[in-house]
């Protein structure tokens, strides 16, 4: 029972980071209908710039975190406006081609920057964790849950109280019609990259400093995304986040209970029967297969 | 004229050996051709079905580690306690159970991916390699884990009554993969030019129109993976066998992206394709490496296919094929006005 209690505890640190990734993707999906290899590496940028600003530049803990958000939001931008929009209207499979080729330029311009060894972050937290009953964990854990629980909400509110998101929601139902009614197209859809990459950069700036920084951390978190969209739905923000957490409570139950050296298995085998069994995902609201 | 050209290109392949000595080239060009015959398994599927498999490797690699596995042998104990003893056998059968081996995956594959398309099918794929690749990771009782499987035996073959043949010099490792590209190469020329590869043209086009004329999809497109996969376990069994030793890292995705940046680069859906492609992007590692380390062999690649998506995203064999032929239109005006002229 202890041990169950401790998973749960990780699957919440984890899922809340994990629901960051998924709901930056699923907008990018959803809206652009653009499969983005680069999310994962946009997660390890935002790792990186954390690294980079905080240890190399020596700011702040939490203002590099701040600063790494605002990076990856421009760098998404950047990525929207050189690479996507040129290929404006161009099939699903070539903007993937594109994607894959920003993706291996990021993994390697990382590893050739930072080098292949793996990097750590100091954090202000104190070392000793907090312990509640039997279960412990960290204080840099509780604020990583806390700061993500604070990005979905703030996510939330701007897909659904501000005139950005509602153009973004009338985009993702209808591009030709939201267009006709005066949306700026090309402004929602460089606003949308820009907006799921700060959130793949957040989650990597906060669950960085929480394992160790590597070049290849971004090589599963684009499929750890998927996994999450797939699971939640198409363009849902709140699919996205339960679809977070469940993917960590199967990784944390399946390394748990079935074999450690199983746990990144667990996202691909919900992939693969969500896709063949449900492929609508468990909490779609529109068609999705096309 | 254009009917030769694969002939003339293989009468030219299998002169290399003949005139080039230096090992370190004649090195590139087998695992250059062992990557030809991966990618042109991959074009069978992106080039006429028009099926985006980002998980090719898994076949690549399934045909690698059960050639190796059933030359070497194996002791393994299942669930329930059952064990599993196999002697090694020859390694001409374990090429041909590799072979198998894939073939079969594939059709499990394709039987359950093709219920999904477009950017699904493609996550399915990967989904699919990275569990075998954990698979081969993990099961360290079968596969030696991140151990590596070694001392792989090179391939001979027993002809009865004429002895061994082997395959141990460069030389002839060379034309050993070069017949198999050649094979390879025939079937798929074959498949895509009969009945069945026009209802995989079909159904690439305008897959609903496609049903409607009564082409039963699933079933070609399962076809296709079959083959396509065959074709990438006969890759995989002669990479485990020429470098003899192979570990999980054969399964990653950086290497089904070296076979997609082939095909398109070459041109997706054209048999000389893959063969360019493949020449191209097997040479860069060969020109580059004396001063480029691999991060930024792998950033030009990255560069190369971003900008071959921009500028010529048919490819360069198409491209070629279009100067050719408006080569020949613009010819075309003085003999038809000379044929008008004499016909006056």
């Amino acid at each position: 029972m202890t041990e169950f209690l401790q998973h749960i505890v990780n699957m919440l640190i984890l899922g809340s980071t994990y629901a960051l990734l998924g709901i930056g993707l699923t907008l990018i999906f959803g809206i652009m209908r653009v499969v983005n290899f680069a999310h994962g590496e946009l997660y390890a940028f935002g790792a990186y710039f954390v690294y980079f600003v905080s240890i190399l530049l020596g700011l702040n803990f939490f203002l590099s975190i701040l600063v790494a958000i605002v990076a990856g939001c421009l760098l998404g931008a950047l990525i929207e406006v050189v690479l996507l929009r040129p290929m404006r209207g161009a099939d699903i499979d070539t903007t993937m081609l594109i994607m894959i080729g920003a993706m291996i330029v990021m993994q390697n311009g990382e590893q050739y920057i930072w080098g292949g060894v793996a990097k750590s972050v100091n954090t202000p937290f104190p070392q000793a964790p907090l312990v509640i009953g039997s279960v412990s964990v960290s204080w840099l854990s509780v604020f990583v849950f806390f700061a993500s629980l604070a990005l979905i909400a703030a996510s939330y509110l701007l897909i659904n109280r501000t005139k950005l998101g509602k153009a973004m929601r009338a985009t993702f139902q209808d591009r030709d019609t939201a267009s006709l009614m005066g949306v700026n197209i090309q402004m929602i859809y460089m606003a949308t990259f820009a907006l799921g990459s700060s959130l793949a950069a957040a989650a990597g700036a906060l669950l960085g400093p929480v394992y160790v920084i590597s070049p290849q951390m971004g090589n599963i978190a684009s499929l750890k995304a998927f996994a999450i969209v797939i699971l939640g739905g198409l363009g849902s923000i709140g699919g996205a986040t339960i679809g977070g957490f469940m993917l960590a409570f199967a990784e944390e139950i399946g390394a748990g209970y079935i074999s450690s050296g199983y746990r990144d298995a667990m996202g691909f085998l919900i992939i693969i029967a969500v896709l063949l069994f449900k492929p609508t995902g468990l909490f779609a609201r529109a068609e999705r297969i096309g | 004229m254009k009917r030769y050209l694969p002939w003339i290109a293989l009468i030219a392949a299998a002169s290399i050996p003949l005139w080039l000595h230096d090992p370190y080239i004649l090195n590139a060009f087998i695992t250059t051709g062992i990557f030809i015959i991966a990618a042109m398994s991959l074009n069978l599927l992106l080039g006429y079905t028009g099926q985006l498999n980002l998980g090719q490797v898994a076949f690549f690699g399934i045909g690698a580690y059960t050639s190796a596995l059933v030359s070497l042998g194996f002791d393994v104990e299942l669930i329930g306690g059952i064990r599993v003893v196999h002697e090694p056998w020859p390694v001409w059968t374990g090429l041909l159970i590799g072979i198998v081996v894939s073939a079969f995956c594939g059709y499990i594959v394709g039987k359950l991916s093709f219920r999904v398309r477009g950017a699904y099918f493609v996550i399915v794929t990967i989904s699919f390699a990275e569990v075998v690749r954990l698979v081969a990771l993990n099961w360290v009782e079968l596969t030696q884990g991140p151990l590596a499987l070694t001392s792989i035996p090179p391939v001979t073959l027993g002809l009865p009554g004429l002895g061994y043949y082997d395959f141990f010099s460069k030389q002839s490792y060379f034309y050993l993969v070069l017949g198999v590209l050649a094979i390879s190469y025939i079937i798929i020329s074959r498949l895509v030019n009969s009945r069945t590869g026009r209802a995989m043209v079909a159904l690439k086009e305008n897959e609903s129109l496609a049903v409607s004329v009564g082409i039963d999809v699933t079933s070609y497109l399962v076809l296709a993976a079959v083959v396509s996969a065959g074709i990438a376990g006969a890759a995989g069994g002669l990479y485990a066998h020429y470098l003899k030793i192979i570990d999980p890292d054969v399964f990653l995705f950086l290497y089904t992206v070296t076979m997609v940046i082939m095909v398109v680069t070459g041109g997706k859906g054209t048999l000389a394709g893959p063969v360019v492609g493949g020449l191209i992007f097997g040479f860069i590692p060969v020109f580059s490496r004396s001063f480029v380390g691999p991060e930024l062999q792998w950033i030009i690649y990255g560069v190369f296919m971003i900008v071959i998506v921009f500028v010529l995203p048919e490819g360069i064999v198409p491209a070629i094929e279009k100067w050719f032929a408006s080569k020949d239109k613009s010819r075309m005006p003085e003999s038809t006005q000379a044929q008008v002229q004499d016909a006056s």
